[in-house]
């Protein structure tokens, strides 16, 4: 969480002459940045309370200019972080007051699609819903979809590893991809993954996915496509009460149904969107469930009356199954449109990403609203019931004194709550910077230092993203509250991390 | 007697200390994979069991000591089973192996590989230390994904305790189609399907036929049939049983396995020795006593890399490059640092997988 504030590093002008001058030698003028006005709009991702200006920002415009880049920050020991189109929720992408933003928003091509290996090799910079609009004349599509697939690149969702409301069926972005070109801080191409599905070696192709900028620069990715669904469908339940929703959501899973999409929204959330998208929301219910199927027509058909057979027995007051496409589009807008919707009825709102065993799904949310009484804060849930990723969504005003600091602390004990649940503190968003208090909770020592380890092996300077992800024993320490592993007794010494 | 987790940290820090190689066993029934290993014997088999399995959470645990016949038999009287299909190759067959060998079935191509289904790990490395990554959980992203990077390492990374994996339904129906075709025709049929939203969960090409497993909702599977058509077969279940664990006539003899692993529109490979094609084209079983050069070269060319999965050591004119595919230096370099960095001492399962790993 936020409670230590980043760093204010005032700029070094000598460095950033220096540095400037030796990125200018490989690239044009205009893609190296220092002006105060040309760096400022790279000073914070879609976390933004949290600001750096950055010392220079390049601008790479191939792979080549980017391992160049990197080679140079090598050499000059200056600090990189990379961002694609800088929408991430747990600022991943935040810059360093002494380090180079390395952009590859400008690396934005769809290189090929291969329609009979259902294949695309796409650069890092390419938005994530581009990719499935170019494959779709061939009937296929990239089945990872976060809600803010619009905007964001795909170089992003590997470092992410991004999910979506699809992915209980589809799995995240480590499953649906097959190969990664990779830049190493000493500004070399490695290749992780392979032309099959499975490569020589280590899987460093999966251990690349989600780590967040730390381990190396993704210049390229082959991403799997998917035949499109012959069609979908999707039901809408209410129930009086989020136990008997979360217990629906057990019961289609007993009944060995995948469903393609499993999400649930409680009455804040509902009454938050429905004046906002008119998705045809009952409003006066606990909450609702949207539970989808897709494949063949006849897999749908079959399906889909088995969830609603489903959805009565276990309580539902409401089921309607979504008509036509126009209808089931209809449906899910409300649930896609949860975030913004919330955002109108509050001048901020703070996003909560733990995942938790499902079946304690009614007391976190009782917990949650305990704590929103203690914090004086309202909170709206929406959740991928499916996968048991919970997004509570804390409402505040930032100009208010003490209400961004509650907020924290409101967040923080969500995600404690998570960790005490058998969950964890991150499910599709990240650690960042934003919660790297919370990993402290998460991982012992031991653990925090095998990362540690892993990631000295790729970057051993320590250039690649620093202080983000994965905090130093030091910070834990200072943070106060290390998780003590199966019983240890005591508080760890503080090595060299 | 202290517990099986205890003795087998205890086991490694004093090899540890000694400098001494372990060799980690399961039940030995893919000793025969990768490359020889020199050392003490570290028996894993006594911690077993499910630790926890809830069908509703889609999760089992269990401990790597544990059959995995008992997991599945488990599962199956839930209605649920482990998507990966794994080998076996053996009766006693354990969950750590299973998960160390990283190898998957029939149905990986339609529904994925082992390391997807990994959710955690708790294991042992290199120290004795014990480490939890991962989780119980579908969606979890905190902290580098160790969980996968084990899974398919052979040990040379820690020893396995525990993991949890991702549980799928049975289908409710399943249905193997079978026709003749060559090889060509097998190669591009099995890559237009898979681009139409059909129920396949299995392809494999042996013998001049081609062999389709549909699986889901029972309309689902009929309509599918009557689209793809072909003969049924009596016992499908069998059928892909005897691939799985290479008990069909093809893995039968002495001649040297090797598994390419490939760009599934890959044409047939020019190369002596009858083939078998699985994995919708991806993946290609070669009966061969040829170079292991001309082989390696062969899976270069279709986008890919050769194991040398059974036999054919003595034989081998390559023998330097050991039964993996050979990395390039800068992944060499890489997967060195990574080793130092679990097991610093280089006493797990030395050169399973590569020298100096």
């Amino acid at each position: 969480m936020m409670n230590a504030p980043v760093q204010v590093i005032p700029v070094d002008f000598e460095r950033q002459r220096a540095v400037c001058a030796a990125l200018r030698a490989f690239m044009p003028e205009h893609n190296v940045l220092f002006d105060r006005e040309d760096v400022t709009p790279y000073e914070c991702d879609g976390l933004s309370a949290y600001r750096q200006v950055p010392m220079v920002v390049a601008l790479p415009e191939n792979e080549e200019q980017v391992c160049a880049v990197l080679e140079t920050c090598y050499e000059m020991r200056v600090p990189v972080v990379a961002r694609g189109a800088g929408t991430g929720l747990s600022g991943g992408a935040l810059p360093l007051g002494n380090g180079v933003l390395l952009s590859l928003a400008k690396l934005m091509k769809i290189i090929a699609i291969d329609p009979l290996a259902r294949t695309a090799r796409v650069q890092p910079g390419v938005r994530n819903l581009f990719i499935s609009e170019a494959a779709a004349p061939m009937g296929l599509y990239y089945a990872p979809d976060p809600s803010s697939q619009i905007a964001c690149s795909i170089g992003g969702n590997v470092a992410e590893n991004s999910g979506g409301v699809h992915c209980l069926k589809y799995g995240l972005t480590v499953h649906n991809i097959l190969r990664l070109r990779v830049a190493t801080i000493e500004g070399e191409i490695i290749e992780l993954g392979g032309g099959g599905l499975d490569a020589a070696g280590y899987d460093l192709l999966a251990l690349m996915t989600g780590s967040e900028g730390l381990l190396g620069v993704i210049t390229e990715i082959t991403v799997k496509l998917l035949p499109r669904p012959e069609c979908a469908q999707v039901v809408l339940a209410a129930f009086d009460d989020v136990a008997t929703a979360g217990q629906a959501v057990a019961n289609v899973i007993a009944a060995g149904i995948i469903p393609a999409g499993m999400e649930m929204m409680d009455q804040p959330a509902i009454l938050a969107v429905e004046p906002f998208v008119n998705a045809g929301y009952p409003t006066d219910v606990a909450g609702i469930l949207l539970c989808e199927s897709d494949g063949t027509r006849e897999e749908v058909a079959d399906e889909i009356s088995r969830i609603e057979r489903i959805m009565e027995q276990s309580g539902a007051h409401i089921v309607r199954t979504s008509r036509d496409e126009a209808e089931r589009l209809k449906f899910w807008a409300g649930r896609k449109a949860a975030f913004p919707a919330v955002g109108r009825l509050s001048p901020d709102y703070y996003c909560i990403d733990g995942t938790i065993p499902r079946k304690r799904l009614a007391e976190v949310l009782r917990s949650i609203a305990m704590m929103g009484k203690k914090y004086d804060l309202r909170c709206a849930n929406v959740f991928h019931a499916g996968d048991g990723n919970l997004h509570p969504l804390i409402l505040y005003d930032a100009n208010e004194p003490g209400q961004l600091e509650r907020t924290e602390a409101f967040g923080a004990d969500i995600l404690r709550l998570c960790i005490d649940v058998g969950g964890t503190i991150t499910g599709e968003h990240g650690v960042g910077v934003e919660k790297i208090d919370s990993m402290c909770l998460q991982f012992s020592t031991t653990e925090l230092e095998a990362f540690h380890a892993l990631k000295h092996a790729f970057d051993e300077h320590g250039l690649l993203n620093p202080g983000k992800a994965v905090p130093t024993l030091r910070r834990c320490a200072e943070f106060g509250r290390m998780h003590v592993h199966s019983g240890a007794e005591k508080f760890p010494e503080l090595p060299r991390f | 007697m202290s517990d099986p987790v205890t003795q087998l940290a205890d086991a490694i820090r004093a090899a540890a200390d000694a400098k001494r190689s372990l060799n980690i066993r399961g039940s030995g029934s893919k000793a025969f994979y990768g490359n020889p290993v020199t050392g003490e014997v570290l028996d894993v088999t006594a911690y077993r069991g499910i630790i926890e399995y809830e069908p509703t959470e889609l999760v089992i645990t269990a401990r790597a000591g544990t059959p995995l016949v008992e997991i599945e038999a488990t599962m199956r009287d839930k209605g649920q089973m482990l998507g990966f299909e794994p080998p076996h190759f053996g009766a006693a067959s354990t969950l750590g192996g299973c998960i160390a060998a990283g190898l998957s079935g029939p149905r990986r191509p339609y529904s994925g590989s082992a390391r997807d289904f990994v959710l955690g790990v708790r294991l042992l490395d290199g120290r004795g230390t014990d480490l939890h990554f991962g989780g119980q959980v579908m969606k979890n992203v905190a902290g580098y994904d160790v969980s996968r990077l084990i899974t398919g390492s052979l040990g040379t990374l820690g020893v396995i305790l525990e993991v949890s994996l991702k549980a799928l339904p049975l289908p409710p129906a399943e249905m193997t189609l079978c026709r003749e075709q060559t090889q060509a025709e097998a190669l591009t049929l099995m890559n237009e399907w898979a681009g139409k939203p059909l129920p396949v969960t299995a392809t494999c090409h042996v013998d001049g036929r081609l062999y389709i497993r549909l699986a889901g909702a029972t309309p689902a599977v009929h309509s599918a049939a009557a689209k793809l058509g072909g003969e049924t077969i009596a016992d499908g279940a069998a059928f892909w049983q005897n691939i799985r664990d290479q008990r069909h006539a093809f893995f039968a003899g002495d001649a040297p396995l090797w598994r390419l692993s490939l760009l599934s529109t890959t044409p047939g490979l020019a190369l002596a020795g009858p083939q078998l094609i699985e994995w919708g084209g991806a993946l290609r079983w070669l009966r061969s006593e040829g170079d292991a050069m001309s082989i390696r070269k062969a899976a270069r060319s279709g986008d890919g890399h050769a194991i040398r999965f059974r036999g054919g050591e003595s034989r081998d004119g390559d023998t330097r490059s050991g039964a993996f595919h050979p990395l390039p230096s800068a992944m060499l370099k890489l997967h060195k640092r990574i080793k130092l960095a679990m097991d610093p001492a280089g006493i797990l399962n030395p050169g399973r997988m590569y020298e100096g790993l």
